[in-house]
């Protein structure tokens, strides 16, 4: 059977869309992709760029360097956006899928606690003064600013409420 | 010439070397002897700048210049900034910034120093289209601060994602990596400007580590702390032979949590580190993050089970790259 000309173009169209949102790290699109809250959703907050999605297999493309201990804790996959706080401090969230919640907690348990404090929020929660930390089930999160105030803390800290409740959908 | 011009005089260098070399002496950090670096062989100049943070985080970018002139001066052993520059490449020679911009804009290549450097290559004869600022890929530029640019009349800036890898691979050893078609086929001379960070696998990475963000698979050199990954991937010719100088970004340096950016885990040193000898470099700043590591009360990296032991192997019999005896190393401190 033959497609008519008027569907051939159209069709056409779709498969090479659908092929190049393919290629390479997984781009998604929509703001509001996923956990990640869209802007206004959590006071203050704005998310300013797509998400990126990177499979086990690609992990060396955003964190090469750091790949191996997330690879050995059995990550599955990294989401990550930017964002920005009032207007001007910017920001980057990292979402990451384990296989488990224990591959989550042995990420978390190895990094830094100097200089933190532990705050209520997912199974287990590290504030810095310009970041935060915390595992949630077999998700991994990290949120950092690029700059540090008081303020930014407790908005860094709100944001974290905001996709921990997101992640539990 | 505009308002950064390149020129500080010859008793006011001599003056911050003297002070630099006393200050190294009095703090005893590198355990350099004045008799040890008078026969040494290797130089590696650490400039730094208390000031050049006006106000808040960012660098002043005119204080840059003069922790860049300072230091090329003290490499070179010249008078006049030019005159270094001079030294380090030739009009119609094509040179690439080869940035380190993976961990984002709080930990990557200062974009001040970089646009330092390419505005001294073009007062010191190389044309603007002979210049290319580059790194793995275009969006981790953007994403650190830098301007992406392909336009002829200005500093070009791409990743090699718009360039493209070899199609044959390149072996040495444990490597076996396609290179960068902007090192093989765009480049004369190699400007190695990565950042001074502490490393989960390496224990460190400045000079020779930044290579892996010249093949198109550095995921597979990360094994055994990066061993013997690193060494054998600076051996390849292209890197070997183009590399004429690192400068490494130590404005802002991390000790901890590296190479991703943890801000808890970052300082400002404020300071570059230049070298023609990666692994001399290497070594150098080795103590450097030892010495914050100290004073933030860590274990050393070899005490955490992450000694940087590329720099021995890097310097060894079979890979020769450089040297890491302090004896052979003629630090100065400006």
């Amino acid at each position: 059977m033959h497609l008519c000309g008027v569907f051939r173009i159209p069709l056409l169209l779709a498969c090479v869309l659908t092929l190049a949102a393919g290629a390479g790290c997984n781009r998604k699109t929509g703001l509001t992709s996923g956990p990640f809250p869209a802007s206004n959703e959590v006071s203050g907050w704005a998310k300013t760029g797509e998400t990126r999605t990177f499979d086990a297999a690609n992990l060396w493309r955003y964190i090469d360097g750091d790949a191996e201990k997330y690879l050995k804790a059995g990550v599955e996959s990294v989401s990550t956006a930017d964002y920005k706080y009032q207007n001007k401090v910017e920001a980057v969230v990292d979402i990451y899928t384990m296989t488990s919640g224990d591959g989550a907690g042995k990420i978390f348990d190895s990094e830094p606690a100097r200089n933190a404090k532990a705050v209520s929020l997912g199974d287990s929660a590290r504030l810095y003064g310009q970041s935060l930390i915390f595992h949630q089930a077999r998700y991994l999160v990290r949120i950092v600013a690029y700059e540090g105030s008081p303020e930014v803390q407790q908005g860094i800290l709100e944001l974290g409420h905001g996709l921990a409740e997101r992640l539990k959908k | 010439m505009d308002e950064h011009k390149a020129g500080t005089s010859r008793r006011d260098f001599l003056r911050k070397c003297v002070a630099g070399a006393v200050a190294l002496s009095a703090a005893g950090e590198l355990k350099l002897l004045p008799a040890q670096v008078a026969a040494v062989q290797s130089r590696v100049v650490v400039a730094r700048d208390a000031k050049l943070r006006a106000a808040g985080s960012k660098v002043d970018s005119g204080r840059v210049f003069g922790l860049l002139d300072r230091g090329m001066q003290a490499f070179y052993g010249v008078d006049n900034p030019l005159q270094a520059w001079r030294k380090l490449a030739r009009p119609g020679e094509r040179v690439g910034l080869k940035v380190n911009t993976i961990a984002g804009r709080g930990l990557s290549t200062n974009v001040q120093l970089v646009d330092a450097i390419c505005e001294r290559l073009q007062q010191a004869g190389i044309p603007a289209r002979d210049i290319l600022v580059w790194d793995r890929e275009s969006r981790e530029l953007e994403r650190a601060g830098f301007r992406l640019s392909s336009d002829a009349n200005r500093a070009r800036c791409l990743g090699t994602d718009s360039f493209g890898y070899e199609e044959q691979p390149q072996s040495f050893g444990t490597v076996q990596s396609k290179l960068s078609k902007i090192l093989t086929r765009n480049c004369d001379v190699l400007i190695n400007v990565p950042v001074l960070k502490d490393h989960s696998d390496s224990g460190i990475t400045a000079a020779l580590k930044n290579m892996y963000g010249v093949i198109d698979n550095p995921y597979s050199l990360h094994a055994g702390g990066c061993n013997p990954g690193i060494a054998d991937l600076n051996m390849l010719p292209a890197i070997r032979t183009k590399m004429r100088l690192t400068i490494c970004d130590a404005t802002t340096a991390s000790f901890d949590g590296g190479p991703s950016f943890e801000p808890e885990s970052t300082w400002q040193h404020n300071g570059i580190i230049l070298a023609r000898d990666p692994v001399a470099l290497d070594f150098i700043a080795w103590r450097i993050i030892e010495h914050k590591r100290a004073e933030q009360g860590l274990k050393t990296l070899p005490a955490s089970g992450r000694a940087p032991r590329f720099i021995a192997l890097a310097a060894d019999a079979r890979h020769q790259l450089g040297t890491n005896d302090p004896k052979r190393i003629s630090l100065v401190e400006v």
